[in-house]
């Protein structure tokens, strides 16, 4: 049939229209770029400045303002792939667990006798129990201190495992716990490291989860992939904890539940400390950089509520004693307690400079890794680079698109100008999809967009040969083209959904540059099905209706 | 008549069988080929599959690879190579070089300081240079990454193969296969004999040749199913003929097109992409030539049925059984 209806018509150019409105804001990239930027500044700030407001005003409000993502390749920054040691988490439960579970014991003394904690593996609590033959008793204890995990996978099972042996009691997390816990932690890391990223304040970064243990971080803008490590590769981990001794024996036995530490600033010092903290950084509520009586450089920090109040319960019972500030397992200070304080305020100084402070601070604010983090993978792409790659990727696309359109005008004629056009069409179509879903381009994804263009010629010439065959038979035009749009059908829609396939397989399993490539190939495929068969096809019963050709030549 | 391009005559009727075991032959040498290869030589793994490190360093005066080399000695690195990258597109004002340094045993990624000390010592012998990009992989990520690229292709032909199984029949999904394990393995061979950097991109390269391929061949599966139904009567090998003849017109012109399309991004594409691009490109051709010469002379020996109600031994050539 070669007549579209009215609405058919409209609705194919005005997707194509469209599609027109929705690609234009990338031709003027820097300036969408700038109204964008001050738009979300000036929402987070709650007023506008005036530099702000000409940004605003460079790029009208009622156009769409959706650009295409620049991926790491094209602008430069940092990409970080991460492990979390979600197994650090489980020694601290247990070390956590200890003081109540020794508290509980206590008030049982008459039937259990005296307890005490002996070495075990990290993730596991023993216990020695003074009589044995009370252990019923002590593992009773220590299963109602147990709640239940609280996962649609683990529910109805209890957080703790609890066996004996001889007169040693062991306790250790359940399978269904650390895969609770796990997930905690992950979810912990993530926020924390988007908090300290968000911190430094950089443009649009991919914090997101990868697998079951892994952190994937890409921050576009950062100059090396150093910096970033050292934002977020610092646990950030404060304790205070009572001091048992002070040695310069490295090799010191600081006896079980003690913990031996290298002080920061003396050399040589190790602080043997008790190892469950009386208060964490976790029950801070603020740290800034500061100065101290010295006028060197500090932090001061305070306490919520309830690590106020442990802090001060601690230091009233404690006058005269020693107590450790510890970061990321070295003491910074041991300072003297002299009065119960119980403002929930204080100060760490030591030796650090005002850089060292302004971070601390940032790290103390943002809160402290839940575990530590090792590096498998970065990469730093220098924005030079990157802008190189997207003028030679841009240079090489139009050169690209014209080498096709001339050899297809050459061999089509009229309506090789139709394809060419669709052809264009489809690559602004491709771009105006990415730019509404905000999806990434990457130079693999650059290369995508030029394999698109060749290809999506492809079904054009499927028709146009179908039609020379068609014409072969001498049939009137109408009807030869008619025939031809049909029979070309199968054969376009049966390639296309294998490209297809290997696109989506290449979406899903592949990462990197493989993903960023597979974007713009499904996409590319699915624009060019609609430019060749309903553009390309408009195009020409429109050119038909206008001519009224007698004879066709292709 | 207007002038109209034409590299293909409007009717062709080459006998694509008459040289059947030569250009298939061609094709198992080559795939043999290939596999002893890969075998011997191996694959020029880039970091993303060995883990290691690499800098690319840019800089605005010449420099001698030598003195790269001799700067980076005594850092205690393993295995490291150093070298020029040259491309059209870079003035007299620009020399890039790409320092590559082996994994570390038992370390993931390289250390900032380990890093660092390598920037320091070249920044001595050559006081211009900046590092556009400096980028690591630690060897248990690497080692995942071949595991899911393996994956990735096989996940790939495994979709292609039950597409085409449930559109066409089981002979066509296999002439389809064995054209994309061709056009893989032969891409492989190439990368494997000049040894060329096989990385993440290039396993994209290689599903991408993967779906041209596929595209191509069914196109012209496409037309054999119509004409099989159209010419009950006529042998199996003449149909496939006319098949050919019919589509070789499309699939001449549809590898031209990519072919400039790639060209162009080849040359003036930049350094960054060209491996990629070229991978991509050599599929194009090494595609082209199994739509013609692999996926249907397959589908010939394993024979089709012909007629769709009743079967119809009497349409296959002689020495040609009929498929179970």
């Amino acid at each position: 049939m070669m007549h579209i209806p009215l609405w058919k018509r409209v609705l194919i150019l005005g997707v194509v229209a469209i599609g027109l409105i929705w690609a234009s804001p990338n031709l003027f990239y820097s300036r969408v770029e700038a109204h964008n930027d001050a738009l979300a500044a000036s929402e987070k700030a709650g007023f506008v400045t005036p530099e702000q407001q000409a940004a605003i005003d460079a790029w009208p409000s009622w156009m769409p303002n959706g650009l295409v993502n620049l991926g790491l390749d094209l602008r430069g920054g940092a990409h970080l792939l991460a492990e979390v040691h979600t197994d650090d988490v489980y020694k601290a439960r247990m070390d956590s667990l200890w003081p109540e579970m020794r508290r509980a014991l206590a008030d049982q003394r008459d039937v259990v006798g005296a307890v005490r904690r002996v070495a075990s593996p990290e993730d596991e609590l023993h216990i020695e129990i003074e009589n044995p033959d009370q252990m019923a008793a002590a593992v009773q204890i220590a299963r109602d201190m147990a709640v239940p995990v609280v996962t649609l996978t683990g529910a109805g099972q209890s957080d703790l495992v609890v066996s004996a042996s001889g007169n040693v009691m062991t306790v250790a997390l359940s399978d269904a716990e650390k895969t609770a816990a796990d997930d905690r932690t992950i979810q912990q890391s993530l926020e924390i490291v988007r908090r300290r990223v968000d911190e430094v304040g950089t443009r649009e970064p991919t914090i997101q989860r990868q697998g079951a243990d892994r952190i994937l971080i890409q921050v576009p803008g950062i100059g090396s992939a150093a910096e970033l490590k050292e934002l977020i590769g610092t646990t950030a981990k404060l304790t205070f904890n009572p001091v048992v001794g002070r040695t310069t024996d490295a090799n010191a036995r600081p006896g079980v539940g003690n913990v031996l530490l290298p002080s920061q600033d003396e050399q040589g010092v190790y602080y043997i400390l008790e190892n469950t903290p009386v208060v964490t950084g976790e029950e801070l509520t603020n740290a800034q950089p500061a100065f101290d009586q010295n006028s060197q450089p500090a932090v001061n920090f305070n306490f919520n509520p309830s690590g106020a109040r442990k802090f001060g319960a601690y230091t009233a019972a404690n006058i005269g004693q020693p107590f450790a500030i510890v970061l990321d397992n070295e003491v910074i200070s041991a300072p003297v307690i002299r009065d119960a304080i119980t403002t929930g305020s204080g100060q760490i100084s030591g030796s650090m400079d005002v850089a060292g402070s302004t971070q601390l601070a940032v790290l103390l604010r943002a809160g402290a890794l839940p575990a530590e983090l090792t590096f498998l993978e970065e990469r730093t792409i220098g924005p030079e680079l990157g802008q190189d790659s997207i003028d030679a990727g841009k240079l090489g696309s139009i050169i690209a698109i014209f080498g096709v359109v001339a050899y297809i005008v050459a061999s089509y004629g009229t309506f090789g100008i139709f394809a060419s056009a669709a052809v264009i069409v489809n690559v602004i179509l491709l771009l105006a999809v990415m730019s509404a879903i905000g999806a990434t381009l990457t130079l693999p994804g650059i290369a995508g967009i030029v394999l698109t263009v060749g290809t999506a010629v492809d079904a054009n010439v499927i028709i146009y040969e179908r039609i020379r065959e068609e014409l072969r038979k001498g049939k009137r035009v109408a009807n030869v083209i008619d025939t031809g749009f049909q029979e070309a059908m199968s054969a376009i829609i049966d390639a296309n959904v294998t490209t297809f396939i290997a696109g989506l397989v290449m979406f899903f399993i592949g990462s990197g540059p493989v993903k960023g490539f597979a974007v713009t190939l499904t996409i590319g495929l699915v624009t060019s099905v609609f430019t060749a068969i309903y553009l390309t096809r408009l195009l020409i019963v429109l050119w038909y209706e206008r001519r009224k050709p007698k004879q066709l030549v292709l | 008549m207007a002038f109209r391009l034409k590299l293909v005559p409007d009717e062709t009727k080459i006998n694509f069988f008459r040289w059947q075991y030569v250009t298939f032959g061609i094709s198992a040498v080559a795939m043999a080929l290939s596999v002893v290869l890969l075998l011997t030589m191996g694959l020029n793994f880039g970091i993303d599959f060995k883990g290691g490190t690499t800098i690319r360093t840019e800089s605005s005066t010449a420099f001698e690879v030598g003195d790269y080399r001799e700067a980076l000695q005594g850092l205690g690195l393993e295995d490291v190579s150093i070298t020029e990258v040259f491309d059209p597109t870079f003035g007299d004002e620009k020399h890039v070089a790409q320092v590559r340094i082996g994994a570390t045993e038992g370390t993931e990624a390289m250390t900032p300081e380990q890093i660092g000390a390598v920037e320091a010592a070249l920044k001595e012998v050559d006081p211009n240079v900046t590092f556009a990009a400096v980028e690591s992989v630690g060897p248990k990520v690497s080692a995942e990454l071949i595991k899911t690229a393996v994956y990735a292709v096989l996940a790939a032909s495994a979709g292609i193969l039950f597409y085409i199984w449930l559109r066409f029949e089981w002979q066509f999904a296999i002439g389809g296969v064995v054209a994309i394990v061709h056009d893989v393995l032969i891409t492989m061979g190439i990368f494997s004999l000049f040894q060329l950097r096989f990385d993440l991109s290039t396993i994209a390269a290689l599903l991408t040749i993967l779906g041209y391929s596929i595209n191509d061949t069914v196109v012209v599966f496409d037309r054999l199913r119509e004409n099989l139904m159209k010419f009950k009567s006529m042998p199996l090998v003449d149909v496939m003929n006319l098949t050919v003849n019919e589509t070789l017109s499309r699939t001449i012109m549809t590898a031209v097109t990519t072919a400039i399309a790639l060209t162009a991004l080849l040359v003036f594409g930049g350094d960054v992409i060209r491996g990629f691009v070229f991978a991509m490109l050599l599929g194009v051709f090494v595609g082209c030539y199994s739509t013609i010469y692999v996926a249907k002379n397959i589908v010939l020996w394993l024979g089709v049925k012909r007629d769709w109600s009743k079967p119809d031994p009497e349409a296959l050539p002689e020495k040609f059984t009929e498929a179970p």
